[in-house]
């Protein structure tokens, strides 16, 4: 029987849940010549700030256990050139969703870029990060706290027509209570979870392994610590969830969904494994088949 | 960019940590020698990115040094064994920049994607003088192979049990030799020091700790006069020109 991979988010139609996270997928054109980016439910693209960053000095990037920490840092070309650029390289050879991930130092530079991704044709969903783990004096500072959170969500959700994700941050005490305040702040959805604050030492040199020193840890590792995450925000909140987190196959995919995800970001894996979205995308079919699962939809949220 | 299983041919110390890796690649989508696998190995989450150091009909052959837990690990892989391998990575060196006459410049593993470039520069039948430096005599690799093909080769080694004592740029001031275009790699210090020394046009081919291998992660930047650059997309060869050296 024909499998139906399809969902709705927020209004946008998917052909499928799985979704390239930000950060592990670049301006999606990196990967155009690799295998049809039109398999793919969506892309969230790299993070975007107001102005072009460098980002962190290297090494930024270092093994661990099943995963990996990485301090790239927010490096990206600024939103003028995501808009008026990388977007419009992107629809040459793709024409499914499209998300920005922007982030910001304050909330005005946040409002000011998701503004300009709002009116940019190319991008379908803006997704806010209040969680970057390596950069100073912002990023995961607003995902730390419900007011912040939610002042972000409510500065955003002014100046947007489009639907607004907000992408919150593992490191906290109670994601449920930040997940709440931004939902009450007008957020269209959330995207959960970003990278876990971790570090290495390079025990020959005694130094840290990271030039950042620490970086967000990511990878197969964190599953399930993310799945529970999403599993206590959906059954919280009624707006829609997209899980991340140590996702590596179709199985994973389902589970995620099954704990209350309506799309799954795949991210660590595709640096692995570039073509972990197509093979996890080719490969649910069969395993819904063995689990006598007709549609994706109807098992969203059924845990 | 593709992704395939190649299988262990050979796997076998050649030198001191130093293991030489023979794949039977079918048809990879390999071009230049300054171009590099990216390795998964089992156990070990990131992959493993090696230079290309010669290829033949069917197969590759890689350098790799048993330093950290991943090399150690692919060290112990027995023959036959099978191996997922993405090929048709980086910006290798362009044999076409030279004219007449090449001037290679390696530092230790720096040898093995400069005996590629060698093979194609010499089917040009362009003239080529390679000057290799290493820590120690029982660390010299790919001797044989250069001087096979070369024009003339110099051995320089830090602790002086082979060839001329002290650093490559030592054994270059010893030979002044001829040449319209460099060839470099190597540490980074010793690359800085040959582009700094020698008066003329040549390419780099640098090292970072690589995430994807693929330039859509963003963890292997440098930065280059004309700002930041990946190295396993833009490079990892890159002009001299273009390097803050």
């Amino acid at each position: 029987m024909v499998k139906d991979l399809s969902v709705s988010l927020s209004g946008l139609s998917l052909k499928n849940p799985v979704i390239p996270a930000s950060g592990t997928f670049g301006f999606g054109v990196e990967l155009s010549g690799s295998f049809d980016l039109n398999v793919l439910g969506g892309i969230s693209l790299k993070g975007t700030t107001q102005e072009p960053r460098f980002g962190n000095p290297t090494p930024r990037i270092a093994e661990c256990e099943s995963g990996m920490i990485n301090s790239v840092g927010l490096q990206n070309p600024g939103i003028e050139a995501l808009v008026h650029e990388k977007v419009p390289a992107l629809r040459k050879c793709y024409g499914g969703i499209v998300i920005a991930n922007i982030s910001g130092f304050s909330v005005e530079e946040y409002k000011t870029c998701c503004l300009l991704a709002d009116r940019c044709e190319g991008i379908d969903l803006i997704e806010v990060n209040v969680s970057c783990p390596n950069v100073h004096n912002g990023g995961m500072a607003f995902g730390t706290d419900p007011a912040s959170a939610a002042a972000v969500t409510r500065a955003v959700r002014e100046v947007c027509r489009k639907p607004v994700f907000i992408k919150l941050s593992p490191n906290v005490t109670d994601i449920v209570s930040i997940a709440r305040a931004c939902e009450d702040a007008g957020a269209d959805g959330l995207t959960l979870v970003n990278t876990f604050l971790g570090m290495r030492i390079d025990i020959n040199r005694r130094k840290p392994v990271l030039a950042n020193k620490m970086g967000g840890f990511s990878g197969r590792a964190v599953f399930p610590l993310a799945l529970r995450m999403v599993w206590q925000v959906a059954r919280s909140c009624r707006i829609p969830v997209m899980g991340c987190g140590g996702v590596a196959s179709a199985e994973q995919v389902i589970e995620m969904m099954m704990a209350g995800a309506t799309a799954v970001q795949v991210g660590a894996e595709n640096l692995r494994n570039p073509f972990a979205c197509p093979e996890i995308i080719s490969s649910l079919p069969s395993v819904m088949d063995r689990l006598g699962i007709h549609s994706l939809k109807e098992i969203i949220g059924t845990v | 960019m593709e992704k395939s299983r190649f299988t262990i041919v050979s796997n076998r110390t050649v030198a001191t940590q130093t293991h030489k890796l023979v794949l039977a690649a079918g048809d990879p989508d390999l071009l230049v020698g300054g171009e590099f696998v990216h390795l998964l190995i089992d156990g070990f989450y990131l992959r493993r990115p090696l230079s290309l150091c010669d290829r033949e009909p069917g197969r590759i052959t890689l350098l790799y040094k048993t330093v950290g837990e991943g090399t150690k690990a692919l060290a112990s892989l027995p023959e036959g064994t099978s191996l997922d391998v993405l090929t048709g990575l980086g910006k290798g060196f362009d044999p076409d920049a030279c004219r007449e006459s090449a001037l290679l410049v390696a530092g230790g593993l720096g040898a093995a994607p400069l005996y590629l470039l060698c093979k194609e520069l010499k089917a040009q039948g362009k003239q080529v003088i390679a000057v290799l430096g290493f820590n120690k005599a029982d660390e010299i690799v790919l001797e044989d192979e250069f001087r096979a093909l070369c024009d003339h080769v110099s051995i320089a080694t830090l602790d002086g049990s082979a060839g001329t004592r002290g650093f490559v740029t030592d054994a270059l001031a010893a030979l002044q030799p001829s040449w319209d275009y460099f060839y470099t790699c190597g540490p980074a210090v010793m690359m800085k020091a040959v582009c700094q020394a020698l008066d003329g046009p040549g390419e780099a081919s640098l090292e970072e700790r690589m995430g994807c291998g693929a330039g859509f992660c963003y963890c292997c930047t440098c930065e280059t006069v004309s700002g930041a650059k990946r190295v396993c997309q833009d490079g990892p060869v890159f002009k001299k020109e273009e390097l803050l050296w």
